[in-house]
């Protein structure tokens, strides 16, 4: 009688989003350890991340060698310096390795099919694996990342101040729902494509231009789109991609500002809106019409 | 030798079969992998539209660049369809124990974990590199030399077997660190280093880079020497760094033969 009393569902809203709540902190913490297993690739890996960002550096300060003027797309050779490795941060929030991979392939070999009968959100499983992921990755990275910043302290305009700041903490933390929720989304195209890596190759292209990763996205004005007075990157503004790249390191800066500011911010938040009901729509229609495979 | 050659043959039409048995999977691989290069073709044609050449004096002007890139695409499309999926493969194998069924075959165990799996669809990134070749050549300010032609394919192979070299004792790391996901990631960020002309690593800071990449690490040595001996014109130095590159890369498969037999030795079973 008391076992069947300790394992019955908790009643009162409090009592279940408790339950809820100690599900959630559970998988994180499963999801900690998991990751902390294999702690001598995850410390490489955080670490060679690094390496890409030394080449763009001497690769624009060659450029900037070779050019007369002090200022490319409004970016003095120290902005683009800074630029990229503030894109470094963006991109620690947003990335999301193996993400849409993974969802794809358990869709296919059938292990998806353990979250359907558990009383456990997949979802919610995958976004509590994930902030495990970026809680280790922070707590590794953060020494080289304060590292390399101080050593390039002379790249940096002086520190912003606190509104600027905290939008730009703001846009790093919707940078990472916007990402975490568009791979997502992408992964559950597998319910209607079995194989999904080239879709997911060719999104990770798409993203890495339009992103700003590669380049500021500034630089993308002077490129016509054949349409008179339309440029590239007024074509670039209205997609999704800037937001997980591009726009954290504009805001830093202080190539986005006031009224232009707050409108970005909106937006980005609306993204992110968009991309979490894109990726329960896909759960839900993709589940509907799911056969597991495997035993 | 012969043996060997004929195993690898083996391989390589049992990979093609089955790369042709998924077709549209092998056009779609094709696709992206050239979207990847169009995209850094396009990002260094911006590039371009801020400056007439990439460092001041170098002589990497527009066509001997993209000489220089296609000589860097040639490279790497041979590395990544001969090498990189096998060593892919080995990561996982390490993990789950599928090793021990290698390491018991009556072959070398290098020869059967670094090229038993060729992937064609990104010989499609070479052939795009030799259009470019062709295409920017004629554009040279100064016509290549008839011994700079005959040199051009002996040091791709050199710097083939540079990034060779490189792969298996990257796969070797994955012995001791049990798994070692990120070795796609690792190759891509040394390689990161090969992209570009030696000349833009100047400076304090620059210029102990270039010499670690050179010297140690022969990476730059990789795509710059080739490139150089194809689009620049031919110096006593030229030859001096033809010299090397040939040395270097057969010290380097000499040294990465070493490591990978340690790191084998080192091998527990990961099976039941």
């Amino acid at each position: 009688m008391t076992s069947a009393a300790s394992h019955s569902p908790p009643s009162g809203f409090l009592a279940r989003r408790l339950q809820g709540l100690r599900v959630w902190w559970t998988m994180l913490v499963i999801c900690l350890e998991e990751r902390l297993v294999y702690r001598g690739d995850f410390v490489l890996g955080t670490l060679m991340r690094f390496l890409p960002i030394v080449t763009q550096v001497f690769l624009w300060t060659a450029v900037f060698g070779a050019t007369s003027t002090g200022s490319i797309a409004g970016y003095s050779r120290n902005d683009i310096v800074a630029y990229y490795l503030l894109t470094m941060v963006s991109r620690a929030f947003s990335s999301m390795p193996g993400l849409a991979s993974g969802i794809a392939r358990s869709i296919r070999d059938g292990s998806i099919k353990k979250y359907l009968v558990q009383p456990v959100d997949y979802v919610g499983y995958l976004l509590a694996a994930r902030i495990a992921h970026k809680l280790v990755y922070y707590a590794v990275a953060t020494l080289p990342f304060a590292g390399v910043f101080l050593f390039c302290r002379e790249y940096f305009p002086p520190i912003p101040d606190w509104t600027t700041l905290g939008a730009f903490a703001l846009s790093l933390v919707l940078s990472f729902l916007l990402g975490f929720f568009m791979e997502a989304t992408l992964g559950m195209l597998g319910f209607w494509f079995l194989e999904v890596s080239s879709i997911v190759f060719a999104y990770m292209l798409v993203q890495y231009m339009l992103s700003g990763h590669m380049f500021p996205l500034d630089m993308l004005r002077g490129i016509p789109t054949g349409v008179a007075g339309v440029s590239v990157a007024d074509v670039v503004r209205f997609l999704p991609f800037e937001y997980t790249a591009y726009f954290p390191a504009a805001v830093w800066l202080g190539k986005v500002q006031g009224a232009e500011l707050v409108r970005s911010l909106l937006v980005e938040a609306a993204w992110v809106g968009v991309m979490i009901v894109a990726c329960r729509i896909a759960w839900w229609r993709g589940t509907r019409r799911y056969s597991a495979f495997g035993g | 030798m012969t043996r060997y050659l004929s195993i690898f043959l083996t391989f390589a039409r049992a990979c093609l079969v089955r790369d042709m048995t998924f077709r549209a999977n092998f056009v779609l691989e094709c696709v992206t992998s050239l979207g990847w290069m169009a995209m850094n073709l396009a990002f260094y044609l911006l590039v371009f539209t801020f400056t007439p050449e990439i460092g001041l004096g170098t002589g990497w002007t527009k066509e001997p660049f993209f000489a220089f890139v296609a000589t860097g695409m040639i490279i790497n499309s041979i590395v990544q369809a001969l090498f990189m999926p096998s060593a892919e493969e080995l990561t996982e194998m390490v993990r789950t124990g599928g090793l021990d069924g290698i390491l018991v075959q009556p072959l070398d165990a290098q020869f059967l974990l670094s090229m038993h799996r060729v992937d064609f669809s990104a010989f499609a990134n070479g052939l795009v590199g030799v259009g470019l070749l062709a295409w920017a050549i004629p554009r040279l300010p100064q016509p290549p030399h008839p011994v700079a032609i005959l040199l051009y394919p002996l040091l791709i192979a050199c710097g083939v077997a540079i990034l060779y070299s490189l792969v298996i004792m990257l796969a070797a790391a994955t012995i001791h660190l049990g798994r070692n996901q990120s070795l796609y990631d690792f190759w891509f960020y040394l390689t990161n280093f090969s992209r570009y002309p030696a000349e833009i690593y100047s400076g304090p800071w620059g210029g102990p880079l270039r010499a670690l990449c050179t010297f140690v690490i022969p990476i730059l040595l990789v795509v710059n020497v080739p490139a150089r001996v194809i689009a620049q014109p031919l110096t006593e130095q030229g030859g001096m760094m033809v010299a090397g590159t040939v040395f270097a890369a057969g010290a380097a498969l000499v040294i990465s033969r070493w490591v990978f037999q340690a790191a084998l030795s080192k091998y527990r079973s990961a099976s039941s």
